[in-house]
């Protein structure tokens, strides 16, 4: 018990500095004043795959670690979506899923916004026109913010995440 | 009189405000602890301040218990920081002791987990069975522990507990003493729900004990209701402190001995504090089923401390 | 029209016993004596501060009770004879001052309460579980009936008289054979009547069955009149008993606390709930007894007098809260037409008076501040954290052992009654009754709005109230003067000098200031005042159904799993799968059963073995003449020898 202890002091901190400029396609007009003034400090994001390879979820989860520490900026992943204020929504929205996520949407308290991960959120990506899927989030609730890859890196996604906020540069 | 109401108003005030810091202390001393830089130390300050501004989502289900909950929680916090010895020795309510202490906190968590089952969701009923499962087997172990303390005084009246302990400095490091404090800090560690007791921070509804009570709530009243359990983590880190080590309380109402009174305060929540993100980070959580162990365990060495006190007495 | 009149006498009744109660607990004395009316001694009452404090019990009971049932019966006059006797029988009872007065009113207690309990609800003839219910019911009540009259005929040989004046004069002479075996059955008749373990198996069966007024009763009232021959037997009649047997009451009282609390909490049956409850609550004041026993042995007056009041003060608050609980039950149970809480639910919002009670009444038995519940078990629990004036360290164990025991019924408590609370009160429906209830008619309401206010005013007034029970400790302890609780100012009340205090106003205060301050925060902080009405969070799932909702079973199961060795359950599967293949199973019954230890271990073997044994007997019952001739003959030539 001792020895994690003695090993984590020593490790010390291992988190990397915050991303620099990277490519984030912005949709809609939910943007700007509004969304960086309220959540440039504190953002809580509930994550909904709506039908995804798990892919994303994947690099997702690098954010929690310690080499990208999203925590250190304000953010942090939540249970329900009625703590949340973003729903970071990953997969091409199968149809068994596409009233699930609407009602996630549903249940989240106003401001609220929505960002599509990968290119299956984008639009569909790899599954797009299949008859399973209804093709890219904003078919189903307005999204604010994409952040396009396959997977995209827990960089991109920090890097994404934070210009929505307003907290990079 | 009114330096007494003075004292009193500002214990309250810097409770309700100095629980979200003791909560971001903790956050970010176990982010270290894990290698990350963690958040920073104002972080829940910034979440109550977004919380407060958005809506909040209400159930159809639900009835106007979900609604006064948060009220309820957090009115029984701003009592109870009258009744716990925060800065002064004697409390601002004079009848304060253990045995009301102990139920204000159970009114809180009736009233949360008559929330829980309101909004009829299998997660609240399941959080609520659990926490009051929890509560229930932790309530002998406060009594013996109380017990123990009012052997050695005389009274269970907080403010005669502490005074008179503060003038028996060899008294705190008597067996009886320290294994009631050993006995009441694992009750706080299954009444505030961390670990090895609860995982405040996880996501699994399988896994939670309180969050899973409040997972319908948002918006304002999620902010009341987060708020008061970060006043509960402080009262109770306080009561430990100043119960078994009442050094630095203030025992006149006079400006020097009230800032000295804060400063000790601050250090001694800062070691609680330390040790707390230290086991938290060392332990995994316990399966339920063991928990109860676990209390028994605690129930032992009350009951210990209790034949300490009478054998030594 | 004549049912609805004879409730309103039975209350009006209630009101006299209630003001003559009062009067009696602050002072007055009054008797009365027909000697010729009843044989054996005739008929003899008196009151006096103990008889007067459960005398006003018994009224403050009746009333609300006589009140609702004049909506609750709905103008049947089924019971209504019974009904009245019980209430008469209840208030002659602590007001009897022989023997033969004290068995009438007993046992005409009982019987009117067996018939209650076998017509009990609605329908023409009585139901197969109500008629089994009152069968062990009259079994135990003529069994306690036996023991208390052979304890009260033991004292009438030993002191001369079955006059209860002429035991209380004699009491410091008696011989200790007598003391001893006077004991043992007045103990065992008082703590069958008032439910205490193992003598309880009557009150779980037998309380649901009846009608929820007379369930009020005889909760709040008819098992505290138990609680009063123990008090009586245990002050006044038998002199000072040693410690003893104070210590066992006392643990006898926790055990009756905890394993109460313990079947209430997976009890699905709403008034099977509240009756386990009562055995809880009487566990409780007995642990008071016990403990006021202990210290009067050692000579501790002022400690026994505050024992006492704490076990007096639980009593009422006792049948206070417990009425009001009751009668909401009923009120609920009456519209939906089921006690399975599994099957309730929602109604807060179509009953809503009625789950304001019930809400009141679930926070007063949980002991939270500032209700009646807390002012009482705060008091227990002072009074026996000063347990180390007495300095024998196997007593202080004893003691430790209660206070830790009564920790615990209090923490079980709570999680029983938000389980009670929670799932008959909140969330949908589950079931088709709860789904159309509606709210009760203005007497019942008005009777559950009585005891509710009764509680408040319990807790808000203990400084009102409790001199006057340090009074009627007193009187019965036969300690000096000063007493180890005191009334301080209007608000405080302080017990054994500065060892506690407590002050339920202020709280009260202090906590409605807590709401508004809270109120101004948010308003200050300037907190959003948007509010949107959605549906619950289910994850997102698409058929959301009462189904999914929480359960009494599911939330009862962590306790079920903690206290498996007192439970024991019997998990049982069935799987029935389609005949061409095991892997298509069509369905699934579980069924875990908890078993009472009690009814398995103790009455099991009992029961057992008078099967035997009447079966032996019942030989000698062949039926032929000749054998009966041949009896008379035996008998006959036996007597000639003997004479």
């Amino acid at each position: 018990m001792f020895r994690q202890l003695r090993a984590g002091v020593r490790t010390g901190i291992v988190t990397e500095p915050a991303p620099s400029t990277q490519e984030v396609a912005l949709l809609g007009r939910q943007l700007g004043a509004e969304i960086r003034g309220r959540f440039g400090r504190s953002l809580h994001i509930r994550q909904v795959d709506a039908g995804s390879c798990n892919g994303c979820e994947l690099e997702i989860s690098g954010l929690i670690g310690p080499h990208y520490d999203l925590e250190r900026f304000g953010l942090h992943f939540v249970a329900s979506p009625r703590h949340a204020d973003c729903l970071l929504v990953t997969g091409p929205v199968t149809r068994t899923m596409a009233e699930a996520l609407r009602r996630t949407y549903e249940a989240t308290p106003d401001p609220k916004f929505v960002i599509a991960v990968g290119d299956c959120g984008a639009d569909g990506g790899l599954f797009a026109g299949s008859y399973a899927v209804v093709g890219g989030v904003d078919r189903v609730v307005p999204v604010a913010a994409v952040i396009p890859g396959c997977p995209p890196s827990p960089k991109a996604l920090l890097a994404g995440i934070l210009d929505v906020i307003g907290r990079r540069r | 009189m009114t330096a007494a109401l003075l004292v009193a108003v500002m214990q309250v005030v810097l409770v309700a405000a100095a629980a979200p810091l003791l909560v971001g202390a903790l956050r970010t001393l176990k982010a270290r602890l894990m290698g990350r830089r963690g958040p920073p130390l104002s972080q829940p300050y910034a979440d109550l301040r977004k919380r407060l501004a958005k809506e909040a989502v209400v159930s159809e289900t639900t009835s106007w218990v979900f609604r006064i909950t948060p009220f309820v929680l957090f009115a029984s916090m701003l009592v109870a920081a009258l009744v716990v010895p925060v800065l002064s020795a004697r409390p601002a309510l004079p009848f304060a002791g253990i045995v009301f202490l102990m139920y204000l906190f159970l009114l809180g968590t009736f009233f949360l987990a008559l929330a829980g089952l309101d909004a009829g969701s299998a997660f609240g009923g399941m959080g609520s069975s659990r926490a009051v499962a929890v509560a229930a087997l932790a309530e002998p172990t406060v009594i013996l522990a109380i017990f123990a303390l009012a052997l050695r005084v005389d009274t269970t009246n907080l403010g005669a507990i502490v005074e008179r302990i503060a003038g028996h400095p060899l008294l705190a490091l008597s067996p009886g003493h320290l294994l009631a404090f050993a006995a009441l800090f694992i009750v706080m560690i299954a009444e505030t729900g961390r670990l090895p007791v609860d995982n405040p921070a996880t996501h699994l509804e399988l896994t939670m004990v309180h969050e899973a009570m409040v997972l319908e709530y948002s918006g304002p009243y999620l902010a009341l209701v987060e708020w008061a359990s970060a006043m509960k983590l402080l009262l109770f880190m306080t009561l430990l402190a100043n119960l078994f080590f009442p050094w630095g309380v203030a025992t006149t109402l006079t400006p020097v001995p009230l800032a000295i009174a804060v400063v000790t305060l601050g250090l001694k929540l800062t070691v609680l504090t330390v040790f707390i993100a230290v086991i938290e980070t060392l332990v995994a959580k316990l399966r339920l089923f063991r928990v109860p162990e676990l209390l028994a365990g605690s129930f032992a060495l009350a009951l210990f401390s209790v034949m300490a006190v009478f054998l030594l007495r | 029209m004549t049912a609805r009149l004879g409730y309103a006498l039975a209350a009006v009744v209630g009101a006299v016993a209630t003001v003559a109660g009062i009067a009696g607990v602050l002072g007055a004395t009054w008797s009365f004596r027909a000697p010729a009316l009843v044989p054996l001694g005739g008929l003899e009452l008196s009151i006096d501060p103990l008889a007067g404090f459960f005398l006003a019990v018994v009224g403050l009971g009746v009333v609300p009770a006589s009140i609702y049932a004049v909506d609750y019966m709905g103008g049947d006059a089924r019971g209504l004879f019974a009904y009245l006797v019980l209430v008469v029988s209840m208030a002659v009872v602590p007001l009897a001052a022989n023997v033969v007065t004290f068995a009438l009113a007993w046992e005409s207690m009982s019987l009117a309460s067996y018939f209650l309990v076998v017509e009990g609800g609605a329908g023409p003839r009585a139901s197969r579980d109500a008629v089994d219910a009152g069968w062990v019911y009259a079994l135990m009540a003529h069994a306690g009936l036996a023991a208390l009259l052979a304890g009260m005929l033991t004292l009438t040989a030993a002191t001369g008289s079955t006059r209860f004046a002429d035991w209380m004069v004699a009491a410091p002479a008696l011989a200790s054979e007598a003391r001893l075996g006077a004991l043992v059955f007045l103990a065992a008749g008082f703590s069958g009547k008032a439910g205490l373990v193992p003598l309880h198996v009557w009150l779980p069966r037998a309380h649901p069955e009846a009608p929820s007024h007379v369930s009020a009763l005889m909760s709040g009232v008819m098992t505290k009149l138990g609680v009063y021959g123990l008090l009586r037997a245990g002050f006044e009649w038998l002199g000072v008993i040693p410690a003893g047997w104070g210590a066992g009451l006392l643990v006898v009282g926790v055990i009756s606390a905890v394993v109460g609390v313990l079947y209430a909490l997976v009890e699905r049956d709403l008034k099977r709930l509240l009756a386990f409850s009562t055995i809880e609550n009487v566990g409780i004041v007995v642990i008071g007894v016990g403990a006021a026993v202990m210290f009067r042995a050692a000579d501790l007056g002022p400690l026994a007098v505050l024992a006492v009041v704490a076990a007096l003060y639980h009593t009422v608050n006792h049948a206070a809260f417990k009425g009001a609980l009751f009668l909401g039950a009923g009120a609920v149970v009456h519209a939906t037409g089921t006690r399975n809480m599994d099957a309730m639910g929602g109604i807060i919002k179509r009953m809503p008076w009625t789950a304001a009670c019930i809400l009141l009444g679930a926070l007063a038995i949980s002991a939270l501040p500032p209700l009646n519940g807390f002012v009482s078990e705060w008091l227990l629990f002072q009074t026996l954290l000063q347990n180390t004036e007495i300095a024998r360290p196997e007593l202080n164990l004893v003691f430790t052992l209660g206070l830790a025991g009564l920790a615990l019924t209090g923490g079980l408590t709570l999680a029983c009654f938000v389980k009670a609370a929670g799932l008959t009160l909140l969330a949908l429906p589950r079931g088709e009754g709860a789904a159309c209830a509606h709210e009760a008619p203005v007497a019942m309401r008005a009777g559950m709005a009585a005891l509710s206010a009764l509680c408040v005013a319990l807790a808000l007034g203990p400084t009102a109230v409790l001199p006057a029970l340090a009074g009627v400790a007193r009187s019965i302890v036969r300690a000096s003067s000063d007493t180890a609780i005191a009334a301080r100012g209007p608000l405080t009340v302080h017990v054994s000098g500065d060892f506690a205090s407590l002050s339920t106003v202020t709280i009260a205060l202090a906590l409605a200031a807590g709401v508004a301050a809270t109120v101004v925060v948010l308003s200050v902080l300037g907190a959003s005042p948007r509010r949107r009405i959605s549906e619950t969070w289910g994850c997102g799932r698409i058929l959301q159904t009462p189904r999914m909702e929480y359960t009494a079973t599911a939330f009862s199961n962590p306790f079920q799993r903690v206290f498996d060795f007192l439970y024991r359950p019997l998990p049982a599967v069935d799987i029935d799968a389609h005949p061409e293949s095991r892997f298509f199973v069509r369905t699934i019954r579980y069924r875990n059963e908890t078993r009472s230890v009690i009814d398995d271990w103790l009455y099991g073997p009992i029961a057992a073995a008078m099967r035997v044994a009447t079966g032996g007997v019942r030989r000698l019952q062949s039926g032929s003449a000749n054998l009966y001739l041949a009896y008379i003959l035996a008998a006959l030539l036996v007597l000639l020898v003997l004479a």
